[in-house]
């Protein structure tokens, strides 16, 4: 026996060789003893994006055996419900997205309201019908979302599509369709690697990571203190523990809807615990007055708040402004996602009486400005601000930061992968570039498609893709494709309002 | 709901022949119209009608509203209201004798017949509508 060449390959493994291939052969996977799974779809993520895109297909007609869904959720809203606790709407709070935003329910009907209705509180149904002249959006209650997508979970068997693992890479494959490549937990699988081999592939990844601002990074990388200065988007409890245990005063930075559950969060504390937590709310651009580009485009605003119900203006799920960006390209859809984005927060009665309240008894105070550097002395943390007033400097128990910036695209591995290897670009704002039909741009392979919804793809044709509706939005044009390509059944009236019909006696499809 | 100009005018035109003709067929023999059946459906469906086409040029008029909203929505309550503006339009023309090939309509006819045809489609068009229709909502209230 002659000497080994390389230390002995963990069994099934990717090899160097093969990372560098952009196109693989089915004999090169069965080179590296990688054993290969065929589906005809598979969707990968398998939060939110992932499951209604699943339930778009399963009510379609797809089989559960046509279907698998990689990811290393226990549930589909583990991550959502991960980061909308953290970020201060635990399960009996509100969300974020209106009555007909209905994850469990491709039709929106009944909607959230009417459910609450039908339960017997009829003031649901009187604020939607109402809203948002009269009184400020429905929403529903985080709780009440996750409780009715388990309900549909089972209905539509989505457990048996599951496995389990983290997607390492998607790549093309010799005459045709994709290889998606999953690293099963340890332990699950004699082999390091699986490959499925489909025909078609949805990408949805959520977030491809949060970005941190230098600022918090510099302050930590210097004391090592990673519990005073924390981003809203951590576990961050023993900031309000701390403030609950002894008076202190409070940094809120951002103009969003996180400060504004972060300042609930802080005054609710305040009032039911009688403390005396004094916040200093730290504006980068200060709205004091209505804005936009023209009298028929005036957005509200008052008090540093840009105000809207959600994060885009609402037609763009369905009405004007999504029929008029589905038409733009280049420059042109860049300029409309900046001239309807930007930061904002809803309207809300608690909220406003709450900073009213502050602000009239001067434990909430606002500054405008930039934060230019952090440092510790003793217990507490100097903040110097550039603000409009000039130099300033001040002392905080904490500082919370609630600016929550998305990291770029390539930051998650598997995006990359694909703007390496694959053939997908970026779009006018700079993440994944798709079709109006959701279709990853310049990723076909013969007979197959790549798709992809969710965050990763914002600046496309359609504007709402980081939203419940958003992701339907997106499964209903993927179904619809696939639909002609043969895969799946056309959902015209007749198969809608029967599978509606099944939907609501909740009978198991 | 989020209409566009185009799905305004589809949504408006399809209930109004299909929910509209329905619930006039069911009630019109109900109505005290004080005339026999033949002609009480002559008068209801002729009410139907009017609606229908001077309701293409009230949704241009809504469309134009529309446009002063930062949100380009169209809030669930102004489907509601707008009935009584329309509503009067319509009665007037009725009373005036602008409809020429009907006799009359008694108020009480009228606004029974109006209003209840009105509030069937204004609950079709928010929320079962989307049953059989999947795509509405997303198409700006467009059928095809
Ligand atoms: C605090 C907060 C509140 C929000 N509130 C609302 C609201 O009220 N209404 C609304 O409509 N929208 C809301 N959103 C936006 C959006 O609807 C949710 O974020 C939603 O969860 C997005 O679904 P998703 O599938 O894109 O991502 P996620 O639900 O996050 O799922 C993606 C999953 O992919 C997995 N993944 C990543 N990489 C890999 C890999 N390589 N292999 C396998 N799996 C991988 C991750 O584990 C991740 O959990 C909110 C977002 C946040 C952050």
């Amino acid at each position: 026996m002659g000497q080994p060449l390389a230390p002995p390959p963990v069994a099934g493994d990717l090899s160097d060789r093969l990372v560098a291939t952009d196109v693989w052969t089915d004999g090169m996977l069965a080179e590296h003893g990688i054993p290969v799974v065929d589906v005809p779809l598979v969707t990968f993520g398998g939060g939110i994006g992932s499951f209604v895109t699943a339930d778009y297909l399963r009510i379609c007609g797809v089989p559960t055996s046509a279907i698998r869904v990689l990811t290393p959720l226990e549930t589909p809203w583990q991550s959502y419900e991960y980061l909308t606790t953290v970020s201060q709407i635990p399960r009996t709070e509100r969300l974020r997205s209106d009555s007909a935003s209905t994850p469990d329910n491709i039709w929106g009907f009944p909607s959230y309201a009417l459910r609450e209705g039908l339960q017997g509180d009829l003031k649901q149904l009187w604020n939607v019908l109402v809203e948002p002249i009269w009184a400020n959006y429905y929403t529903p209650r985080a709780g009440a979302a996750f409780t009715a997508m388990e309900k549909e979970m089972h209905r539509i068997r989505y457990p048996e599509m599951v496995v389990r693992g983290q997607v390492r890479m998607v790549r093309r494959r010799a005459g045709g369709g994709y290889f998606t490549i999953l690293t099963p937990p340890q332990g699950a699988a004699p082999t390091r690697r699986i490959a499925y081999r489909s025909q078609w592939v949805h990408v949805a990844v959520g977030y491809p990571g949060l970005k941190f601002l230098d600022d918090l990074q510099e302050y930590r990388k210097q004391t090592n203190d990673y519990g005073s200065v924390v981003n809203a988007y951590e576990p961050h409890e023993h900031v309000y523990e701390k403030l609950r245990a002894k008076p202190g005063v409070v940094l809120v930075r951002g103009g969003g809807i996180v400060a504004s559950r972060v300042l609930q969060r802080l005054i609710d504390d305040r009032d039911r615990f009688r403390l005396d937590t004094q916040i200093v709310h730290l504006f980068r651009t200060y709205t004091a007055t209505p804005h936009g580009t023209g009298i028929l485009k005036r957005r509200k605003g008052a008090d540093g708040w840009a105000y809207q119900g959600f994060n885009y203006p609402k037609s763009v799920w369905g009405g004007q402004l999504k029929q008029q960006v589905r038409k733009t390209e280049g420059a042109e859809r860049a300029r409309l996602y900046k001239e309807m984005g930007g930061t904002n927060t809803p309207v809300r009665r608690d909220w406003q009486e709450q900073l009213s309240r502050g602000r009239a008894q001067g434990w909430y105070r606002v500054m405008i400005g930039q934060i230019d550097r952090m440092t510790k002395t003793g217990e507490l943390v100097e903040v110097a601000v550039a603000s409009d007033q000039g130099p300033q400097l001040g002392s905080f128990d904490a500082v919370v930061d609630c600016t929550g910036l998305e990291a770029d695209i390539r930051e998650h591995r598997v995006l990359a992968d694909l703007l390496d290897h694959s053939g997908a670009g970026r779009n006018p704002v700079g993440r994944l570039d798709v079709e109006r039909t959701f279709e990853v741009r310049g990723t076909r392979n013969g007979n197959g498609r790549i798709y992809a919804s969710g965050s990763a793809t914002l600046g496309g044709y359609f504007p709402g893709v980081d939203t419940f509706l958003g992701l339907q939005i997106a499964a209903q044009e993927i179904a619809d494709d696939l639909h002609a390509q043969g895969f799946g059944s056309k959902l015209g009236p007749g198969r809608s309002t029967s599978q509606w019909w099944k939907w609501f006696r909740n009978q198991q499809i | 709901m989020l209409p566009t100009l185009n799905g305004r005018i589809q949504t408006r035109v399809a209930l109004l022949v299909v929910v509209g003709s329905v619930w006039t067929l069911l009630i019109t023999p109900l109505l005290p119209t004080g005339v026999g059946l033949g002609a009480s459906y002559g008068a209801t469906f002729s009410v139907l009608l009017v609606v229908t086409v001077l309701g293409v040029l009230w949704e241009l008029v809504y469309h134009g509203i529309q446009q002063f909203r930062w949100e380009k929505d169209w809030p669930t309550l102004f489907g509601l209201v707008t009935m009584v503006p329309e509503g009067l339009l319509v009665w007037f023309l009725f009373a005036g004798g602008a409809i020429p090939w009907i006799g009359s309509l008694p108020g009480w006819a009228f606004l029974v017949h109006f209003v209840t045809t009105w509030m069937w489609v204004f609950v079709i068009a928010n929320g079962p509508i989307r049953v059989p229709f999947v795509h509405w909502r997303f198409n700006g209230g467009r059928l095809v």
